[in-house]
């Protein structure tokens, strides 16, 4: 069976992951498409570099599939994430959802994204004119350990 | 025997990617001081600590051949 969570150090190809959630049971595919913001909050960014830790990133990634399965019936789901350095425009991640009705699949691409913002140790490093910072938004809870169902 | 792994800006900070050492009997949070120590980073007590792929509470003690991952904030997608 093809992987349906993984990390890749290649350019992603959208109709890959998109192929991996298409069946006659689903009525609607949802397709989150995540890539280089050149600008933000007025500050230029000349390129990312994205780096994974890429074993435990899959294993989340799955974990976050599983989730999803639980919350929307009959969902099936597909993410890949890219590492390495990324030009402006450039995709770092797809997420493909399919749903037997439409409105399930809004939702869980949804919590899709903002799920693996929190838990999927991936983490990315501006490049600007005037220097360099690794950044990261990772929501923490008091124990240290985000959980299941703080996204709502 | 342990493995000890970086990333990030960690990885940047203390130069390496992955250490060998005996952390057996430790707890997360002992591990933590002795990094904030010896590498002189004190921001790694911030980081989430990874035993085996899975996340890990401070009190969490290690086992023999845990691997054992500091996991500064993440910024995926």
């Amino acid at each position: 069976m093809k992987k349906h969570y993984w990390i890749s150090e290649k350019p992603l190809n959208i109709q890959g992951v998109v192929d991996l959630v298409i069946r006659p049971e689903a009525g609607a595919i949802n397709t989150f498409i995540g890539t280089v913001r050149e600008f933000t909050e007025g500050k230029q960014t000349l390129f990312l570099e994205y780096q994974a830790y890429a074993s435990m990133a899959e294993k989340k990634m799955k974990e976050i599939g599983e989730e999803i399965e639980q919350k929307w019936p009959g969902s099936k789901i597909a993410m890949a994430h890219r590492v390495g350095r990324l030009d402006i425009s450039e995709i770092a991640v797809v997420i493909a959802v399919s749903t037997p009705h439409r409105a399930s699949s809004y939702e869980a691409s949804r919590y899709a994204i903002e799920r693996m913002k929190e838990m999927v140790p991936i983490w990315k490093k501006e490049h600007w004119e005037d220097g360099e910072e690794w950044i990261g938004d990772q929501k923490e809870t008091k124990r240290g350990v985000p959980l299941e169902g703080e996204v709502t | 025997m342990n493995q000890v792994l970086f990333f990030a800006e960690l990885r940047e900070k203390t130069g390496v990617y992955k250490v060998d050492v005996e952390l057996t009997g430790f707890s997360v949070n002992q591990v933590k001081e002795w990094v904030a120590k010896d590498y002189s980073m004190p921001k790694v007590q911030d980081a989430m600590v990874a035993i085996n792929e899975e996340f890990a509470l401070n009190e969490t003690i290690i086992e023999n051949g845990d691997v054992i991952a500091f996991i500064p904030p993440v910024s995926g997608g």
